[in-house]
């Protein structure tokens, strides 16, 4: 990838990246190809003082390309699993995760498909999800939106959702925060009154259609939504540095 | 101090049917994979198996001889979903504790400290509690009265381990840059068995490394195992990479009854003197 001209792939880093703006001083976890070039987006351009691993151990105190060894001379600390379950306990930590499922009230899925007691298809396990949705901020990636993986109900809640935390009470949901959803398609939030999930942007070429179409429930559609902001020339450049063999442009479903 | 040098065959001797078993490592990495192969010709069954799980509970899901996994997560990293272990989700052949990988070191620490359980917020709001209705709640004593999970400890009746070096009486070295929580699953055992890929003197192991890679220290360890190639196919850094050919052929396996006889033929049915013989060529 040598041209300037953005991708959908590029338009959903950017975006990705946008869910880190004003984290400061915090750890990002980013699950996957685009979360990952989009933190270190982030970190490259407007977040500079975001902390991120290279996937394992190390601390690294700049953004690498996608798939680059570190050198010594990246690593700035150390990070082995015992010290990530303490940085997420204590709070300090923005985390973007997958989702196999996700709901309308941010109720996320990586565990299985089907009743838990006898699953269709056994996926990941609940991982980390139950524990860092209640307490810090989560953001999810959909690569390949669809009425399948954006559900009226996830069947199983591995990452917290905003209903669930609201049956917790103000004690147990005051750390929870869903930040933001990212799709090959567009952004999308939970800043309704009930938490409902609302369409923000719609990425460069998508018609609204098409997301209700591949929408399994109904989104909240303000009114005149806008259209999801396009990397300047200065960012595709960096972009094509941090992901020089286009990994995202393949993850992408346009 | 005491020699507790033994086989891999001693350690297992002590696992008997029905028993709780502690796997130290994670994922597909650093996994006392000799001890899981001598428990798989031991032929010993009917176990529960706490772990960060990787193909250690494949393989014994494989072999039909685990009937309870309790982990936060089966994986095999490169391989992200573990094959043997969704075959024996989806047949309804195992029984299985899922828990949040966090409440799952805090049920290990639990354990090691001796305690009924340890507080968290991880697992509230989700289905975790759903799933598992053995697990409660507990209510601060304190003004704030918050509703906590009381995370219950992972008592384990034998853990195994490996690390990188060990000498003769049970003190362990992580040569690695994670040391994950086998400290933990020795300490919430009742025996604990420590395989490595090379047993040095007391002295050569202080030096081979910074003091914070001595992670296990010999009041820890019942037994001590040199077993090179101990944790293959998973990693073992820096002594050895995963062996990702390998570990594609494992994976294989669960799709085809035939390809998983022979693999059992060729690697489990043999000693492990052997298994590492087919392997190195």
């Amino acid at each position: 990838m040598t041209s300037t001209e953005a991708t959908r792939a590029d338009v959903c880093a950017l975006a990705v990246a946008e869910c880190f703006r004003d984290d400061g001083e915090i750890m990002v976890s980013a699950m996957g190809t685009t979360p990952s070039l989009g933190a270190r987006l982030a970190k490259s351009t407007f977040e500079p003082d975001l902390l991120m691993t290279d996937g394992f151990n190390l601390l690294l105190r700049r953004a690498l390309p996608l798939g680059a060894k570190p050198s010594d001379d990246d690593v700035e600390g150390w990070m082995p699993f015992g010290a990530v379950f303490e940085t997420l306990w204590w709070g300090r930590r923005h985390v973007m995760m997958g989702a196999s499922q996700i709901d309308q009230f941010g109720n996320q899925n990586i565990a299985c498909i089907g009743p838990w007691e006898n699953p269709k298809a056994q996926l990941l396990g609940v991982r980390g999800a139950p524990g860092n949705t209640i307490n810090h901020v989560t953001s999810y990636w959909v690569p390949n939106h669809n009425a399948r993986a954006i559900v009226a109900k996830v069947d199983m809640v591995s990452g917290v959702g905003y209903d669930r935390a609201a049956s917790l009470g103000p004690d147990g949901s005051r750390f929870h925060e869903i930040r933001r959803v990212v799709s090959n398609l567009g952004v999308f939030d939970f800043n309704t009154p009930d938490h409902r999930m609302r369409l923000v942007s719609l990425h460069p070429g998508v018609e609204l259609q098409q997301v209700i179409d591949n929408t399994g429930f109904e989104l909240v559609i303000p009114d005149g939504v806008d259209t999801t902001p396009v990397p300047t020339p200065e960012m595709i450049g960096v972009l094509r540095e941090l992901d020089p063999q286009g990994y995202a442009q393949k993850e992408v479903v346009v | 101090m005491k020699d507790k040098r033994m086989t891999v065959e001693q350690a297992v001797a002590e696992v008997t049917d029905g028993m709780t078993i502690g796997i130290g490592g994670w994922g597909s990495r650093r996994k006392p994979m000799a001890f899981v192969r001598a428990l798989v010709r031991k032929g010993v069954k009917d176990l529960t198996v706490v772990s960060y799980g990787g193909p250690d509970i494949g393989l014994l899901c494989a072999t039909g001889q685990l009937r309870k996994a309790v982990y936060g997560f089966v994986s095999l990293d490169s391989i992200p979903l573990e094959p043997h272990f969704r075959k024996a989700r989806q047949n309804g052949t195992l029984e299985a504790v899922e828990l949040d990988e966090g409440m799952f070191l805090l049920g290990l620490r639990a354990a090691a400290q001796r305690l009924p359980f340890l507080p968290t917020r991880a697992g509230l709001g989700s289905d975790v509690l759903k799933i598992n209705p053995h697990l409660r709640t507990v209510k601060s004593p304190y003004d704030d009265g918050e509703e906590l999970v009381a995370v219950p400890a992972l008592n384990v009746d034998v853990a195994f381990i490996h690390m990188n070096r060990a000498d003769a009486a049970g003190n362990g070295q992580a040569l690695g840059r994670d040391p994950y929580f086998d400290n933990l699953f020795c300490m919430a055992a009742t025996k604990a068995f420590m395989s490595c890929e090379k047993v040095v003197s007391t002295e050569e192991l202080v030096r081979g490394g910074p003091l914070q890679s001595l992670l296990i220290n010999r009041m820890m360890v019942t037994g001590v195992v040199e077993a090179p190639g101990g944790a293959h196919f998973t990693e073992c850094p820096p002594d050895y990479g995963r062996d990702e050919k390998f570990q594609r052929e494992y994976a294989a396996t669960a799709k085809d009854e035939e390809a998983w006889k022979a693999f059992r033929a060729k690697y489990l049915d043999v000693s492990e003197a052997e298994y590492q013989k087919a392997v190195a060529s």
